[in-house]
Order: C-alpha cells, then sequence, then structure tokens
C-alpha cells in the first residue's frame, strides 16, 4: 500500500489550472457525476486523432489497420482491469445503454420467440413468460431501474425490489427469490448512499434459483479493484467518463455463453455476419453488440485512464478514497444539524457522502458550496426512489477520487457552515 | 458577492414566511409539477370566479428560489385574469432571459427574482410555479367555458 502523492496527481489534470467563482481554487467533489481527465487521456485520444485516425474494422488502408489495432488493443487493456477475455467486453456508449442492451436482449429474445423466430443456441434464458420476476433493489440509480421496469410492462414479468435498512444497507432479510426470479440487478456500489454491497452474497442466492445476475458497477469499476470471475456475477455494467475517461464509453461485460445466446439490440453495420433483402444474420460478440463505427479514440482514451489508474494501484486509490471518506463522514457528523443519508461508517462504503442540511435546501447548499469554488451534486441523483426512502426530497452529495486530499474535506466543511451562516440555520 | 444578487434579503423573507400556501379545497383545475432535477414540487389550484379572475392556491417543496417564487406569484397573480397573469409569466420568462428590464408594476417583488438571471441552472427554480400557474389557468378556463 502507498499513499497516493496528491499534488503529483492534480498537477496532471489540466483542469485544476483553472479557477471558478471568483476566482476560487477548484474543489472538485462531483467525480460520481463525472471525473475529471489527465492529460495522458486527452493526448492519447489526440494521438489517436493525429496518427491513426480511420474507420476500425472496414477499409483496406494502412490507417484503418492502425485504427483496429488501437481499438482492440484498448479493449484488451480494459478486459484485462476487471479479469476479463477481450471478446467479453462490448462498447457502449455508456452504462445505461450496457444496461439497456441486457434489458432489451430479453425483450426482443421473448418477442421473436413468440413469433417462433430463430434465435442464438441458449437464447431461452432470456425468454421471459407473463409472471416471471425481475429483482432489483431500492437503491439502485434509474439506469438500473427504469429499463426493467419498461422490460416488465411489455413482457408481463412482475418487478420486485429488495428493500432498504434504515443504515442505508440492502435489506438481505427482505429476498426473496423464487424459481420465477429471472434476473437479479443491483448496484456495486450505490452512487446515493455510498454503500458497497456484498455481491457474492446476492449472486449465491440468486444463482442458487437460475437467476442471472446484472450488476452496476459504475460507481465500483472506476474506485476499487475489480475482478468479474470473483464477484460471480453474469453481466457488469460500467462508464469511461467516471474512472478519469472520455465521455462517450461504456463497458459491458458478459459471460461468453450469455454474449452468445442473446440475440442483437442496436442493429445495422459492422454487427453482421450475412445480409440479404429479406434477412439477415448476426456476428459473434462483441461485435453483434457494436453496430456502426465504433468510437475507437474513446477506447483509446478509456485505456490510458486504466494505465494510469493501474499505475496508481487500485489498491492504493480504494484506500486513498476510504480515507478521505473516513475523515469526511466524521467532520460532517459533528457539525449540528447535518445528517449524513447513508452509512455513517466507512466500513463496506465508498466515497459518495450524501447529506441533508436542516433548515436548507440541497440547491442553496450547492449554490453557496459553488460560491467557495466546492462543486458538488444537488438534487436525487437519478436514484428518486432512495430519496423517498429516507424521506428527503434531494441531497448534497459530494464524492471523492484520486484528485481530492484533506484540504478539500475542509473546504466541503467550510463550505456547509458558510451555508448554514448565510441563512441563518444551523448553531 | 454575486450570491446576495440572487439571495435578497426580500427573497429571503418570501422563502421563510412564504405568502398564501396551503391549497383549497375549492377549484376547478390541479397541476403538479416538478424539477426534475432537483426534485422541487408545486401542486396548484386555480378557481375561476365569475368577474373572471382566477383565485390560486398552492403547496410546494423545494430550494429558496422556487419557494420564494411561488410566494411572489401568489402576491401577484392571485385574483387576476388569465390575460393579466400570463403577460406576467411571459415578463418573468423575459427577465430571466435578460431579454426585457425587470418591471415592478407587473412582477412586484418578483423583479428580486433578477438576480438567478446570473445562474441559468436555478431559473427552472424560478420558474416552476409559474408555469404551474400558467398550465392551471389555461385548463381551469377551458373547463368554465
Amino acid at each position: 500500500m502507498a499513499p497516493l502523492d496528491v499534488a503529483k496527481i492534480r498537477a496532471d489534470f489540466p483542469i485544476f489550472d483553472r479557477t471558478v467563482r471568483n476566482d476560487r481554487r477548484l474543489v472538485y467533489l462531483d467525480s460520481g457525476a463525472t471525473s475529471q481527465k489527465p492529460r495522458q487521456v486527452l493526448d492519447a485520444e489526440r494521438n489517436f486523432y493525429e496518427h491513426h485516425n480511420a474507420a476500425v474494422h472496414r477499409g483496406a488502408h494502412q490507417l484503418a489497420e492502425e485504427a483496429t489495432d488501437a481499438f482492440e488493443a484498448a479493449r484488451a487493456t480494459i478486459a484485462r482491469f476487471v479479469g476479463a477475455q477481450p471478446d467479453d467486453i462490448v462498447f457502449t456508449k455508456n452504462a445505461t445503454e450496457a444496461l439497456n442492451l441486457v434489458s432489451y436482449s430479453f425483450l426482443n429474445a421473448t418477442i421473436k420467440s413468440a413469433r417462433g423466430k430463430a434465435l442464438p443456441e441458449g437464447a431461452e434464458r432470456f425468454v421471459l413468460a407473463e409472471g416471471d420476476e425481475i429483482v432489483v433493489t431500492e437503491m439502485e440509480h434509474h439506469a438500473n431501474l427504469v429499463p426493467w421496469q419498461e422490460l416488465c410492462d411489455k413482457t408481463g414479468a412482475v418487478l420486485k425490489w429488495i428493500g432498504l435498512t434504515d443504515d442505508g444497507r440492502l435489506d438481505l432479510s427482505s429476498i426473496d427469490f423464487s424459481e420465477r426470479t429471472r434476473v437479479v440487478a443491483f448496484t456495486h456500489q450505490s452512487n446515493l448512499l455510498g454503500t458497497v454491497n456484498d455481491v457474492q452474497a446476492v449472486v449465491a442466492k440468486a444463482h442458487a434459483v437460475n437467476a442471472l445476475v446484472v450488476l452496476d458497477a459504475c460507481q465500483s469499476v472506476p474506485h476499487m479493484p475489480v475482478d468479474v470471475v470473483e464477484l460471480g456475477v453474469d453481466f457488469i455494467a460500467w462508464s469511461g467518463h467516471k474512472m478519469l475517461g472520455p465521455l462517450g464509453i461504456g463497458c459491458l461485460w458478459g459471460k461468453a455463453e450469455l454474449l452468445a445466446a442473446m440475440p442483437p439490440f442496436i442493429t445495422g453495420g459492422s454487427m453482421i455476419e450475412t445480409v440479404h433483402m429479406e434477412s439477415s444474420t448476426f456476428a459473434a460478440p462483441p461485435k453483434r453488440f457494436e453496430a456502426g463505427v465504433p468510437m475507437a479514440a474513446q477506447a483509446v482514451g478509456l485505456a490510458a485512464a486504466i494505465d494510469y489508474l493501474n499505475d496508481l494501484g487500485m489498491d492504493n486509490v480504494a484506500e486513498h478514497e476510504h480515507r478521505l471518506t473516513q475523515l469526511a463522514l466524521d467532520a460532517l457528523s459533528v457539525i449540528s444539524g447535518v445528517r449524513i443519508i447513508g452509512p455513517t461508517v466507512a466500513h463496506e462504503r465508498g466515497s459518495a457522502v450524501s447529506f441533508v442540511v436542516d433548515g436548507l435546501h440541497p440547491h442553496d447548499v450547492g449554490q453557496i458550496l459553488d460560491e467557495h469554488g466546492v462543486a458538488v451534486r444537488v438534487g436525487h441523483h437519478c436514484a428518486w426512489p432512495v430519496c423517498r426512502r429516507y424521506n428527503v426530497p434531494a441531497t448534497t452529495r459530494a464524492t471523492f477520487y484520486v484528485y481530492n486530499d484533506e484540504a478539500d474535506v475542509t473546504a466541503l466543511v467550510d463550505g456547509i457552515k458558510a451555508a448554514q451562516r448565510f441563512f441563518g440555520v444551523g448553531e | 458577492m454575486n450570491l446576495e444578487n440572487m439571495y435578497q434579503e426580500i427573497i429571503l423573507d418570501h422563502y421563510k414566511h412564504p405568502h398564501g400556501k396551503g391549497l383549497k379545497d375549492d377549484f376547478a383545475a390541479e397541476v403538479h409539477h416538478v424539477n426534475p432535477t432537483c426534485g422541487d414540487e408545486i401542486t396548484l389550484r386555480i378557481t375561476p370566479n365569475e368577474d373572471g379572475t382566477l383565485t390560486v392556491s398552492y403547496d410546494n417543496q423545494g430550494c429558496s428560489i422556487s419557494q420564494a417564487s411561488a410566494s411572489i406569484l401568489f402576491d401577484q397573480l392571485n385574483n387576476v385574469t388569465l390575460e393579466e397573469g400570463t403577460q406576467a409569466v411571459e415578463h418573468l420568462i423575459a427577465m430571466l432571459q435578460r431579454t426585457e428590464e425587470p418591471n415592478e408594476d407587473i412582477l412586484g417583488d418578483g423583479v428580486a427574482l433578477v438576480g438567478v438571471a446570473q445562474y441559468p441552472a436555478r431559473v427552472k427554480c424560478a420558474l416552476l410555479s409559474w408555469m404551474a400557474w400558467k398550465d392551471a389557468a389555461i385548463q381551469a378556463i377551458g373547463k368554465g367555458e
């Protein structure tokens, strides 16, 4: 374990050269929404465009070859990062699309099966019947809730969910899987509560009834070592932009035999095997799920982000965030009128720290923090049911990453106290 | 600081002591508007009167700007006609887009919302109740005809 050299890290991020509102130092505590990008990532993208730009998997020319090599090498780097095989990684535009890719596989398999159409071998695992159950949790981001609601609406499957305890954990005692449970979709780390879930415990129960497990890893892959084999899940989805990588690229990993059994989601060029006027056949994964000219520069940028994180060491990243989370939890819990929404201890918890301030709306807290150069997120964080569960209209959320340090925690605390003074609440 | 242009004393007064908050049982139209990015909500009811004016009542939750703005709306738009109210809504929008100078005759304390224009993310907060009023007013008039 080695502590991160935050000053050295910050020097790699051009955005920290600027100031915000009234020439304040930028205290960026919104990495849970999107992270900042180091020069190494920006340079990798620029280098691709300046020297190797071409449409991958097409063209007979040298540039097309180089672009394809760079794209596939990026896939291999990304796969290694989560302990996966390259062919089991599908690029999507973001994690939301990756989750939709899985939910639409169920829908498309169900529709085609009902019409007696040809499906890939093994696709029956994706065919739903009325009364089948899809289980999510009450702490899901809308991206891992709404697609499943829609799937249920279209197929007659029933949506169920695992409830939460008062201290912000999954209520594992409320798990009620049955032989009708076909999918269990849940988050590795809650983007609002910060809770890190016991994935293996849920997987064991889900697999005992032969349900497929879909893990939203948006808030885990950027922040801790993740190994898909160790987790034992069937699919994981995450986005590149929350882990120092570019916008516009997300990843889906799925077990090879499952990806092979899935009908395509978005269709068109690149994803086909043969095309006739009447019908078409489709390529093997991952290409089956990558229609159109893919985001090669973004893939190259994401691979550079992964190289950067690997240089830091994911154990060190996790330890660094754990320390800042502990500091923030301790500091916030002693401010009168501040209440943390989520686990109040750093154990099995990530760096998303949500809180409410008595007498102040989160929007107003965020506004005063912004005036102090502190960038946080306010609102329901695309997890509206979580807010309802804890009976708050919204929260203010700080998230910490590799470029944050103790001074950022102090700035957050000072900003909250300033907000209380400004509105005449608190002590 | 700029912030004090948005959080003027008059705005904070409306926020802490809102005017007219609470729903009337009697209404011709009710709307529920939300700001999906932050969860601010308002339920607003309109009752047309015989003289052509519209009585408004509301209940809401949200940030200081959305709460103060609803309180100001009650001051300005309770018992006005659809035309008068619509003119005020349009003027508020124009003021927040900085295409019109604040007119106190139309907006009353609402001119103090001008500071919100500097913070684009907050414009929706200021407009939430006024857009709800317009929606409900049109529905209420439609039902009366």
